[in-house]
């Protein structure tokens, strides 16, 4: 019997009260493999991630996480089954230091290669500032601490929403090289982003969404540009 | 002088008491943002659960807490589980108005329960015991004991809030509940720990309480303005601020009380009501959480 996939979504609905967020989103995703979600804004890229991380619960079966439904569990317990959210503008917690914002992170204890100090390892200017208060980091460095907060949980699939967002080009390139160096260590990952440049090149499958629904999906190297567009924008 | 001394003094030691009304209070505000209105009512709850084992046990009511701590602590987890998580949400006034209404059925069951006679735990000779210290200044043993546990308790608490990972769940689940949830934290277990916390600080403050003066199931909502007063003087979400409030507080009763035995509450109101307007934050405000 063949191994499942690490991440299935089937037939995806999603609602905020009466609004209809996603309609129908069907997305796979394979163990060390990286999905890249694209779409315009309010396309419903967040509300996937979202939902995937249990923030929003779904039909019993509509996610499934190696092999098991998931869809109508809470955030705090998929998070032990090996999925963790950087969630969309970092929400750090204020009164929690640097350190702390990573120990919490950690906190269910689930085993594996992520621990303090290689998070250190991995991005050397947090262990400098571990006393300090999250808020008095630059943006950049708020990301890196949004990130290893993640990877404290040892996730087998990090979800990262926007992870570029307001920061400037040459930090953003920083932060996907780092991206890089976690998903080459085999961690899968599914990548929601509007500059679709970064994206695609960290990206092995592309999935752009719009206005809740799947409007293109491909292997990274085969979509061309036109299809993004023409998704991208419903022309 | 010695006697304004002596004022002062009684008072700094009652003030001891109103901050562990008003911890228990911070605390709950801090975690969830929940005013809980029944707080006073809770506290009396605690006394006549103190004057009960007292009664069965024959124990004296400081040991009584050995029972009464744990009592209360179950009773916080569930009416948080059972009732006042269902109230919680991005709306502040439906667990405003649970509350409310909690304090109504405390007042009218203990009531029913206990009647409206007045009663009062007696501590065996600690309630009147006193040392010495200089001529016309001599301070209650019970007092004393009563604002070192505060002190204590206030400690403990503020190790508990930077030191532990309970109190790091706690702070993150206060900063942004719904990240929490993703940090692997079940936000009902840790409101239902928070409140548990709570009550049993006011298990100790229901206590002391009933050994230093009688109560009854009306007594209530006096201690609750006290404890907010106290809450307010300090600056809200600051500890150590409760104690500081609860201190002025006392002082300023005690200082009232001296000039005119009327003034005594009164004395309290106006400090706090001058503390609003010239420092809306609390002493301690804004300083440090």
């Amino acid at each position: 019997m063949p191994e499942p996939p690490l991440l299935g979504v089937a037939a995806l609905d999603a609602h905020y009260g009466d609004f209809q967020a996603l309609f129908g989103v069907s997305l796979t995703l394979s163990r060390g493999e990286v999905a890249a979600v694209i779409g315009a804004n309010g396309a419903g890229k967040s509300t996937l991630l979202n939902a995937i991380a249990g923030l929003i619960r779904s039909r019993h079966d509509a996610i499934l996480f190696e092999g098991e439904p998931i869809g109508d569990l809470p955030a705090n317990r998929i998070v032990g089954r090996g999925i963790a959210l950087v969630p969309e503008g970092r929400r750090l917690f204020p009164s929690l230091n640097v350190e702390e914002n990573l120990l919490i992170g950690g906190q269910i204890g689930r085993p594996g290669r992520w621990n303090l100090g290689r998070i250190y390892e991995l991005f050397p200017v947090l262990a400098e500032r571990r006393r300090q208060a999250s808020t008095s980091l630059s943006g950049g460095q708020q990301q890196m601490v949004a990130i290893g907060r993640a990877l404290m949980s040892n996730p087998a699939l990090l979800l990262c929403d926007e992870i570029s967002l307001g920061l400037a080009p040459i930090i953003v390139r920083d932060i996907y090289a780092t991206l890089r160096q976690i998903v080459g260590a085999g961690t899968a990952a599914v990548v929601v982003e509007q500059d679709i440049g970064q994206a695609l090149a960290i990206a092995d499958r592309v999935y752009c969404l719009q206005e809740g629904r799947v409007a293109l999906e491909g292997r990274a190297g085969e979509v061309t540009r036109a299809d993004i567009s023409a998704a991208y924008f419903g022309v | 002088m010695t006697a304004w001394l002596n004022t002062i003094a009684q008072g700094v030691l009652v003030g001891g008491l109103y901050a562990m009304f008003a911890a228990g209070l911070s605390l709950i505000f801090g975690v969830m943002k929940l005013v809980n209105i029944a707080h006073g009512d809770l506290i009396v709850l605690a006394a006549y659960v103190a004057l009960m084992v007292t009664d069965a046990l024959g124990l004296n009511p400081i040991l009584s807490l050995i029972v009464v701590v744990p009592v209360m602590a179950t009773v916080g987890y569930l009416l948080q589980r059972g009732l006042l998580n269902r109230a919680l949400g991005e709306d502040i006034l439906p667990p405003l108005l649970v509350t409310f209404g909690l304090s109504v059925i405390l007042q009218n069951g203990l009531l029913q329960l206990f009647s409206a006679d007045s009663r009062r735990l007696q501590a065996g000779g600690l309630d009147v015991a006193s040392v010495k210290l200089a001529e016309g200044l001599s301070l209650g043993v019970l007092p004393l004991l009563q604002f070192a546990l505060a002190v204590l308790v206030i400690a403990g608490l503020h190790w508990l809030f930077y030191h532990t990972r309970l109190g790091r769940a706690f702070r993150a689940v206060s900063d942004d509940p719904r990240v929490a949830q993703l940090m692997g934290l079940d936000n009902r277990h840790v409101f239902g720990l928070a409140m548990a916390l709570s009550l049993a600080i006011v298990a100790v403050a229901g206590v002391f309480l009933a050994v230093r003066t009688n109560f009854d199931p009306a007594t209530g909502p006096a201690r609750l303005i006290f404890g907010f007063e106290a809450v307010i003087i300090g600056g809200l979400s600051s500890l150590w601020g409760t104690l500081v409030g609860g201190i002025l507080l006392g002082v300023v009763q005690a200082i009232g009380a001296e000039i005119d035995p009327g003034w005594q509450v009164l004395a309290g109101h106006v400090a706090f009501l001058a503390v609003l307007a010239i420092r809306p934050q609390g002493l301690l405000g804004g300083a440090r959480r």
